[in-house]
């Protein structure tokens, strides 16, 4: 069973959607203890870092993650919540990550150039960095769709792709069984749902 | 770095897919869901969904409908027409939006675009503006370019994006369902005045016409049309082909 946890933060229809398009069962819940039963866990996210964080630690979803991390089950952190898989952010103040990663979020703002926009959004191509099981049928090239004001910065190691916006910009991070991506695999059309394919078949 | 996008746009009525040509004489097309699913396979970057209903049921049957295809098509989907109020954000983001696209709503209710950039973020905000030269002004006009507001187009495009719009949509009425090129005199003159992605709309008859668009501004983000993709007369897999030849960077589809 391939859990999507749901703790308040953004809306999922995309995202169940399309596991639904790949014909994969997910079960959508915000129950620490079916996090235990899981074969594999989806964290997804959008809005803020500390408000996403505090939500997390409220439901004791934090602890469970973690637990079920180091009981083996893959993890895939989406956007936001790839960026919590690190261990801090510097949204708006410092705030503690789920420390799964080495690494800290940091503005965009403070790597590109003056004159390109923030957020960065849009269709981007992928670099790929690294080999790993989500990109089993996705190729350097491909094009994701991003849309986030921060990146993860200082996990040069668990990098597994980057997308080019002045900088090279963190796209998806891999350490053991945590993966993270920061662009949208449920509106990255079909590159996107391989992505996800590639995931549930790991 | 970040490619250009091609958006096709399905000016939705009691359920069906139409368009108008100078905004009058709609004639279907065909089902938003099938069509919509048909542009995510073939390369579209983005669907805009505009809701022409006048109608409460109509309305209604437009979430529907906008649920069905948020369902199946897992490219970002904008959605227009009938967005008053900040619980008209709510309604259609709940039914798998990504953006929604404000124009009379904005006009009638100078709040709205602060409001809701407060709530959902700058990034989920659209301003459409329909704008037309009136004595060599650009005004703006309402009601689906019916109505001249009197407001001069740039400043109010200007005093939108302080208040938190985060793409603006330039619709020229003078260049709309004319197919002789984008408006590239208006669509300057926006680009100059905003920092935020800029989507040109009204007047792509062919191919050639977004490449010129990209190549004389630089700085507009997008492309969006209506016919010449449903009825056939651009496909977005030649015109993607076409721009990735051109040296404008493009996404292609897989």
């Amino acid at each position: 069973m391939i859990v999507l946890i749901d703790y308040g933060v953004g809306n999922l229809f995309s995202l169940t959607s399309s596991f639904r398009a790949i014909g994969q069962d997910v079960k959508v819940t915000g129950d620490p203890e079916e996090l235990k039963r899981a074969d594999k866990i989806i964290l997804p996210g959008v809005g803020a870092f500390r408000d996403a964080a505090a939500l997390l630690r409220e439901r004791n979803l934090d602890t469970a993650v973690k637990q079920a991390v180091k009981a083996g089950t893959p993890l895939l952190g989406i956007c936001l919540g790839m960026q919590l898989l690190f261990d801090k952010s510097y949204e708006y103040g410092e705030y503690e990550g789920l420390g799964l990663i080495p690494g800290a979020v940091r503005p965009i703002r403070d790597v590109i150039p003056q004159d390109l926009k923030v957020p960065h959004i849009g269709w981007n191509p992928l670099i790929m960095k690294k080999e790993s099981p989500i990109f089993k049928y996705v190729h350097d090239g491909d094009c994701v769709y991003f849309v986030h004001s921060y990146y993860a910065a200082d996990c040069e190691e668990a990098v597994t792709a980057a997308a080019e916006y002045g900088a090279e910009l963190t796209a998806a991070v891999q350490k053991d069984l945590v993966f993270g991506c920061q662009f949208h695999p449920e509106k990255s059309g079909e590159i996107g749902l391989r992505m996800l394919r590639a995931f549930c078949e790991f | 770095m970040i490619t250009k996008r091609i958006i096709p746009c399905l000016d939705v009525r009691d359920g069906r897919v139409v368009k108008g040509v100078n905004f009058a004489g709609l004639n279907d097309v065909a089902s938003p869901v099938e069509l919509a699913a048909y542009y995510s396979a073939n390369g579209a970057d983005e669907l805009v969904f505009y809701d022409i209903t006048a109608s409460a049921e109509g309305r209604a049957l437009f979430t529907d409908i906008l649920r069905e295809t948020a369902g199946k098509v897992f490219i970002p989907l904008t959605v227009g027409g009938g967005i008053n109020e900040v619980s008209d954000f709510d309604r259609v983001l709940k039914c798998g939006a990504d953006k929604v696209s404000v124009n009379s709503g904005a006009i009638r209710n100078p709040k709205l675009v602060g409001e809701a950039a407060k709530r959902y973020g700058d990034q989920c905000v659209v301003l459409s503006v329909d704008v037309k030269r009136v004595d060599g002004v650009f005004r703006v006009f309402a009601k689906g370019g019916r109505e001249n507001t009197g407001m001069e187009a740039i400043s109010w495009i200007r005093s939108c994006v302080e208040d938190g719009a985060g793409e603006i949509v330039v619709n020229s009425i003078d260049t709309d369902g004319v197919k002789q090129g984008f408006d590239l005199e208006m669509l300057e003159k926006v680009c100059d005045a905003v920092s935020v992605p800029v989507i040109a709309s009204g007047g792509a008859g062919k191919i050639s016409d977004f490449i010129t668009l990209f190549r004389t501004l630089p700085k507009v983000d997008a492309g969006l049309a209506a016919s010449i993709f449903h009825f056939g007369e651009v496909r977005i897999p030649d015109l993607k082909q076409a721009m990735k030849d051109a040296g404008i960077p493009a996404r292609t589809a897989v």
